[in-house]
């Protein structure tokens, strides 16, 4: 058996990968001719597989219909069905100089998520308007989305010549009407181009109909849009994806998303504002590499100290960082079926970096395919609107006017992308009143602290019925860990219930608020080096999965699954002897579903098994998972 | 998903301002070398692995052995700096080429991977409404299921690209799937800026997609730039050799004489007949594919 193992070896580049590549996306009202349009294209340009054409025809004899040039894109069976292109597809032809993908996106407003998702990955746009019917709603509100998408080269094509007898006067009106709409959105046309993309007319060619038309064709204005190019100019900003202990290095591994590092580099890390040297620029298979890395480039960095960061700060260069801020201007669009509204929680990803925050205010809302603006207090879906955000943590970000790669967010509802926009500025809509919140930093190191404790800090997170040993448990282990030299803080449910949290009930608001406060005051005992051993029923996986994306990677869930009669039985705290009798109402264990975890990092059954042996095995699980450890090696290990 | 930005226009003016004040005149700056085509794809493939890993507490990548698995591979190496830090799942038909096996039980071991070998359930177990080669291809979709039970992946990484096959085109780099392992591609959530929808819903995984926005040719292409081994099967031998390789029923090979990478390329350069050609399974009924892939097909 023989393997084939070519020598690595620099060559040119084979054909196709040397011509500059351009993504284009296709926009426009329902039924105004993107697919059509695109099918033509391929065509024209030469692109369509062998038979494809011949294949679609007779599919279309078949089932009776005469053939349509959109059937080449709506490959799917489902599509044909409703005549409408339902999600993003991705073709590829060239041009004279160029390859192009296309990237046909739906003008159904039903679909706007698609379009959105298609046209964020564009160099260039183009916006293909009905000659008959002209402007309409969808086209202004993709116009505009591809403002706030960033997507600055628009052309834009004037399609169903044919049915307005390839009017010049009618082209203009459209023109002109379009090309207003545009350049108040700060986009100016690089063509505006008459067509009928089903008899061919101003796609590849100009024909007599069209005449009177001396600007470019379709073909020609899509050469014309240039491929996006790399922020080389602005100054380096790292987003930390993940920092990495896979031996003896520790890599800040992350994409340089502007300006260029090397190093010997002297860097900031924000939002902290911690300085340190880039010691070497790692790679695979050769390592370390000399020279600059650019922007666009996946890299991995090693430090020359051992500083604490963690996945979505973000580095610059000394003098040149981005700000950190709590409260942020934004301008965005909004895909969620339920309106945003001034109060919500939402969560913020910027960059690499997750936050919780609250919109404070929403200072316009506005439906980007009407004419007249509306002033609300909501932003609804398909809408777009600027908000003020406060965020529940410092973050590093910058203006998108400074920088479009950190200057722009989305936010996410129930763990799906819900909407997105453009950081317009920092700080911005500060109360008057001047208390603010300024975090003083421990003076002390996190490896300062883990080199006294032989441990990281960590959240363990003791879920289970009542009665079924959690408090035991943890009573045990925090004994042990004790005895070891560590740092171990009880943070038990009730104890909580008593006093920080008095004033929340059982219901499933306050039972989430009471999880909330428990997970974040565990979290800043971890940051600080502690180990902070809840002890909780919390029933709720939802509310557990919140406690763990604050805690983040410090988190360790055990479940603590003694069967449900062993806890009645049990009853320490005489709980399922009054709910029984009825006394107490929304107890979690007879009356109410307990959801046990599934991604948990242990489960115990303290019904078979000694406490000391349970202890045993969750000091071993803290061990394989990197929060206990024996060698000075890893005191910088980030928790 | 790209790389780069158009408002760097716009911002231009107070760029340069700022970059001209930290630069010492007279000075020259070293440049960073530019990025090719190739380089682009390979960051943005890192990019996409990295925040998998960074984001989803159980993943494997499903290695089937063939050039893009390979490329994917490589790619993680890269990403997490020589190892793949999850298991690569080979989920086994049992009826692949005897030169498939011999270079799994070789780059397995040589590249230190986590090989998990899961078998397919027998043909009887699937769907008998199919057509015999889509019912042959939905075996690989049960012992994914199978897989996924045993090991509670919340995550498998899939080495599919848009430019295969239509249905895959529509593809999000993070596919969220249901209870069942099934797509709905009616309901997909908005994927922008490289932001990805990371949380599957308990007992649900999310499919993550590396190599996504790479093309047949960038495959090659980079295969041959990294020196990624190749089954030899993809090499001409008496005028054929397969352009993408599955079970032995139901993969044919195709006419040609391209014996090496760079003859390959130039096939690519000039043929319109499509890579999954000599896949059975794409051809039997026009939906046959998409019914696959629904139902939790690659």
């Amino acid at each position: 058996m023989n393997m084939i193992l070519p020598t690595a070896s620099i060559s040119a580049t084979p054909n196709g990968t040397t011509r500059p590549q351009v993504r284009i996306v296709i926009v426009g009202h329902v039924d105004h001719g993107k697919s059509t349009l695109v099918g033509r294209l391929l065509h024209e340009t030469g692109s369509l597989p062998d038979g494809k054409l011949e294949m679609l025809k007779a599919v279309s004899a078949r089932r009776g219909m005469p053939f349509e040039w959109s059937f080449l894109l709506d490959a799917l069976q489902t599509e044909r069905d409703q005549g409408i292109t339902i999600d993003t597809t991705q073709i590829r032809f060239r041009t004279r100089s160029r390859d192009v993908v296309l990237i046909d996106a739906p003008g159904h407003a039903e679909f706007l998520r698609n379009m959105i998702t298609g046209a964020s990955q564009a160099d260039g746009a183009v916006l293909i308007i009905d000659a008959l019917e002209g402007v309409r709603s969808q086209t202004r509100r993709h116009g505009y989305l591809l403002h706030l998408l960033g997507v600055k080269q628009v052309a834009v094509v004037v399609n169903k010549m044919d049915r307005v007898d390839f009017s010049a006067a009618r082209f203009n009106e459209i023109s002109e009407e379009i090309s207003a709409h545009l350049i108040g959105l700060g986009v100016t046309p690089t063509a505006v181009v008459p067509i009928s993309a089903r008899d061919g007319d101003g796609v590849a060619e100009h024909t007599p109909r069209i005449e009177w038309y001396k600007g470019p064709t379709v073909v020609e204005a899509l050469d014309a849009l240039e491929p996006a190019k790399p922020l080389a100019e602005l100054p380096l900003r790292l987003p930390v994806q993940a920092i990495y202990k896979f031996d003896d290095r520790r890599i800040v591994a992350g994409r340089v998303e502007s300006g260029s590092l090397k190093a010997g580099d002297e860097i900031v890390i924000m939002p902290t504002g911690k300085i340190a040297k880039i010691k070497t620029v790692e790679s695979w298979p050769v390592t370390p590499v000399g020279g600059p890395q650019g922007a666009g480039r996946s890299v991995g960095i090693t430090l020359d100290r051992e500083l604490f960061l963690e996945r979505g700060d973000i580095i610059g260069h000394s003098g040149q960082s981005p700000r950190d801020t709590r409260r942020i201007r934004a301008r965005i669009f909004w895909l969620h079926d339920k309106p945003l509204t001034k109060g919500e929680q939402i969560l913020i990803r910027l960059g690499t970096k997750e936050s919780r925050a609250t919109v404070v205010a929403i200072e316009k809302a506005i439906d980007p395919g009407a004419l007249s603006n509306e002033e609300n207090s909501a932003i609804a879906r398909n809408h777009v609107g600027e908000i003020d955000i406060s965020l529940a943590q410092p973050v590093a970000t910058d203006p998108y006017t400074d920088n479009p790669r950190t200057g722009r967010l989305v936010i996410e509802v129930n763990g799906r992308i819900a909407g997105g926009g453009l950081v317009l500025s920092v700080d911005a809509g500060r109360p008057a009143v001047p208390i603010d919140i300024v975090p003083v930093e421990s003076a002390l190191r996190p490896d300062e602290r883990s080199a006294r404790y032989h441990h990281n800090g960590a959240v363990i997170w003791l879920t289970g019925l009542p009665g079924s040993g959690k408090s035991t448990l943890a009573r045990a282990l925090e004994r042990r860990l004790f005895s070891n030299g560590g740092s171990p803080i009880l943070l038990d449910g009730d104890t909580f219930r008593a006093g920080l949290n008095s004033d929340l009930g059982f219901s499933p608001q306050d039972r989430t608020e009471n999880i909330r406060r428990l997970a974040e005051v565990a979290t800043h005992l971890a940051r600080n080096g502690h180990i902070a051993i809840v002890a909780a029923v919390s029933p709720s996986a939802a509310d557990r999965a919140a406690a763990r994306r604050i805690a983040d990677s410090a988190f360790r869930e055990i479940y603590v699954a003694t069967p449900a009669e062993v806890c009645e039985t049990r009853d320490p705290k005489g709980h399922y002897a009054k709910a029984r009798a009825g006394a107490l109402q929304g107890f979690t264990g007879i009356g109410n579903d307990y959801q046990p975890p599934a991604g948990n990092e242990l489960t115990i059954d303290t019904s078979n098994r000694s406490v000391s042996d349970a202890t045993d095995e969750i000091e071993r699980m803290l061990a394989t998972t990197g929060i206990l450890f024996d060698e000075l090696t890893d005191l910088a290990a980030n928790i | 998903m790209h790389l780069l930005d158009n408002e760097s226009v716009a911002a231009g003016t107070r760029s340069a301002a700022l970059a001209q004040a930290s630069s010492v005149p007279g000075i020259p700056v070293a440049q960073p070398p530019s990025m090719d085509h190739l380089d682009e794809l390979e960051a943005q493939s890192i990019y996409i692995l990295r925040e998998a890993f960074a984001r989803l507490k159980k993943l494997a990548l499903l290695w089937s052995l063939g050039k893009d698995s390979n490329v994917m591979i490589w790619l993680a190496r890269k990403a997490f700096f020589g190892r793949v830090p999850f298991p690569a799942l080979h989920v086994d038909t049992g009826k692949k080429f005897p030169e498939m096996y011999a270079f799994r039980d070789r780059f397995g071991k040589e590249w230190d991977l986590d090989l998990r070998v899961e078998p397919c359930p027998p043909i009887d177990a699937v769907d008998p409404t199919l057509p015999p080669a889509a019912r042959s291809a939905a075996r690989k979709t049960e012992g994914l299921k199978w897989a996924l039970n045993k090991y509670g992946f919340d995550g498998l990484i899939a080495g599919i690209r848009r430019d295969e096959e239509a249905t895959r085109a529509k593809e999000r780099v993070f596919s969220p799937r249901g209870l069942e392992g099934e797509w709905d591609v009616r309901d997909q959530p908005p994927e922008f800026w490289d932001h990805f929808n990371a949380s599957p819903p308990q007992g649900a995984h999310l499919r993550i997609h590396p190599i996504l926005h790479w093309t047949e040719a960038d495959i090659w292409a980079y295969t041959k730039r990294e020196g990624i081994p190749i089954i030899p099967l993809y090499l001409a031998k008496d005028g054929k050799r397969y352009r993408s390789l599955g079970d032995q029923d139901i993969t044919n090979p195709v006419a040609s004489t391209a014996s090496n990478i760079d003859e390959i390329l130039a096939e690519l350069d000039a043929t319109k007949i499509p890579e999954r050609a000599g896949r059975a399974l794409d051809h039997e009924t026009e939906d046959a594919f998409e019914r696959l892939r629904v139902a939790g097909y690659l």
